[in-house]
């Protein structure tokens, strides 16, 4: 192995040392971690220490996370040349979203993609990270994903034999990815919402080999998001700037659906065939469908029981 | 719109064109809810649409200021309109302008029991032969909204997706397909 690929390790001492040396090594270690930590991320070590010695979400003092998305939105306004704002909207009480997609419906035009894309900005390219992935299959296999491919490029959609099914983060009952997260920097909200802490996720990829449904992206390289194309309203949980080396994923637009508003997805959908509500009120879209239309849920053997229902409307 | 007076009696309303919005128009046209109040309200359940406008072809609407009065009531093939009547296909052959455009009031439609019902309410129209989707429509099921889930919503009506003389909703030109892992220079 050459010397730039080998791993700053710090030798211990091996021979020669007193009685004091093993606290000595210890301190030694700790100032050059900070060191480089301060060096690899640019930062003041101060600042660096204060994150790295932050509580978990959950556990702040509302004036310390306050303080906190401030410092946020003042670096990224300065970064992207806009008035950024990052909000931490807390689950709404008497809330838990549902999400229809009618299978029928459907014709594959990618719309949701890039709505969602430029609503959550997502990495455009190198790394590209796309949160909705639309699975073209024949109508002759139905749902099979032994007969599904994403990476279909007609003149023309729908294609004669074929129908369509968006996958994106079925915000389960019983997540597998919050589960396997060993530092619980993902977990899911009274809402039905699971959400991510970027800053606190370790980018280990535990919950994207644990997701089913392969809705969990991660950023092997620096995100690449034109300042021109970035939303400046965002929240903590949702679509604000991400950094390198951390998992990304569908979180229903919460910085528009805990306003209220529909997600971009159901907003730009040019055959309607998305449908989102509050699951607890029987008067909502999603309700209706569920009432009315044959429904049923992706890998249901699974038993992740999620909060997401394809459905036909015909 | 200048059209010789022979045309004027021509019985095809002016239609919803589906290609232009009616916002892309320079000032509103009249609206049917000041139409004398013959208009009828809308059904209960629905009381509530905050409709997208009807997308009328530029200058069509109303329809009065060419067809001032009732015309001749005859199906036949028409002079004027004949690009409507080109791609009108809408259920059987047989199907005619004034099975829907009312003759008497052209700025208005008429059902089968022959009440007149703005444009802006065309879903109940639509309804008369589509009633399950009209049911879905109803309560969100079929059609798409926009705005707000648990407030304000603006609802879209049937010509704002169904062009109401050839409704079948056409192919689209989809957007890029996702860039392989294998192709993103990792």
């Amino acid at each position: 192995m050459s010397d730039r690929n080998r791993l700053p390790v710090i030798q211990d001492e091996t021979a020669g040392c007193g009685a004091d040396s093993p606290s000595r090594r210890d301190f030694l270690r700790t100032a050059a971690a900070g060191a480089v930590i301060a060096a690899v991320s640019g930062c003041k070590p101060d600042a660096v220490v204060e994150e790295l010695q932050r509580r978990h979400l959950t556990e702040l003092s509302p004036a310390r996370l306050q303080e906190m998305l401030g410092k946020l939105e003042k670096k990224w306004s300065a970064q992207y040349g806009k008035a950024v704002t990052v909000g931490a909207r807390p689950p709404m009480p008497g809330v838990n979203f549902g999400y229809g997609l009618d299978l029928s419906r459907c014709i594959g035009c990618r719309r949701c993609v890039y709505a969602c894309v430029k609503e959550n900005n997502q990495s455009r390219k190198n790394p590209q990270i796309q949160w909705i992935r639309v699975l073209q299959m024949d109508k002759e296999h139905g749902v099979a994903l032994n007969h599904a491919t994403p990476y279909y490029d007609p003149e023309k959609v729908p294609e004669p034999g074929h129908f369509y099914m968006p996958v994106q983060c079925q915000q389960c009952r019983h997540p597998p990815c919050t589960k396997v997260c060993p530092v619980k920097a993902t977990w899911k909200d009274p809402d039905g919402i699971v959400v991510i802490d970027y800053d606190w996720c370790i980018g280990c990829r535990c919950c994207t080999a644990a997701c089913p449904y392969g809705a969990r992206k991660f950023n092997w390289a620096e995100p690449n998001l034109p300042a021109a194309e970035m939303n400046p309203v965002t929240d903590y949980l949702g679509n604000r700037p991400r950094p390198m080396g951390v998992v990304e994923k569908c979180t229903f637009c919460l910085q528009r659906s805990r306003s209220g508003r529909y997600p971009a997805c159901v907003e730009i959908c040019p055959v309607g065939a998305r449908k989102f509500g509050n699951l607890l009120d029987p008067e909502s879209e999603i309700r209706q469908v569920m009432e009315r239309k044959r429904v049923f849920i992706f890998k249901e053997e699974l038993a992740t029981e999620p909060q997401f229902y394809y459905f036909y409307a015909t | 719109m200048n059209i010789p007076s022979w045309r004027a009696v021509l019985p095809l309303a002016a239609a919803a064109l589906v290609a232009v919005p009616l916002a892309a128009l320079g000032g509103p046209p009249p609206t049917p809810a000041k139409a004398p109040a013959k208009a009828p309200a809308p059904a209960a359940a629905v009381q509530d649409i905050q409709a997208e406008p009807p997308p009328f072809s530029e200058g069509i609407f109303p329809c009065s200021q060419c067809h001032d009065k009732a015309g001749d009531p005859t199906p036949r093939q028409l002079a004027f309109h004949d690009d409507l009547q080109a791609e009108l296909h809408h259920g059987p052959p047989s199907r005619w302008c004034l099975d829907c455009h009312d003759n008497g009031k052209r700025d208005f439609l008429h059902l089968i029991n022959g009440k007149q019902i703005p444009f802006t309410e065309s879903y109940e129209l639509c309804g008369q032969c589509h009633g399950d989707k009209y049911r879905d429509w109803k309560v969100g099921v079929h059609g798409k909204r926009t705005g707000m889930w648990d407030g304000k919503k603006t609802y879209f009506l049937c010509v704002n997706c169904h062009n109401p003389h050839n409704p079948r909703f056409k192919a689209l030109k989809p957007e890029p397909p996702p860039i392989p892992p294998q192709e993103q220079g990792r």
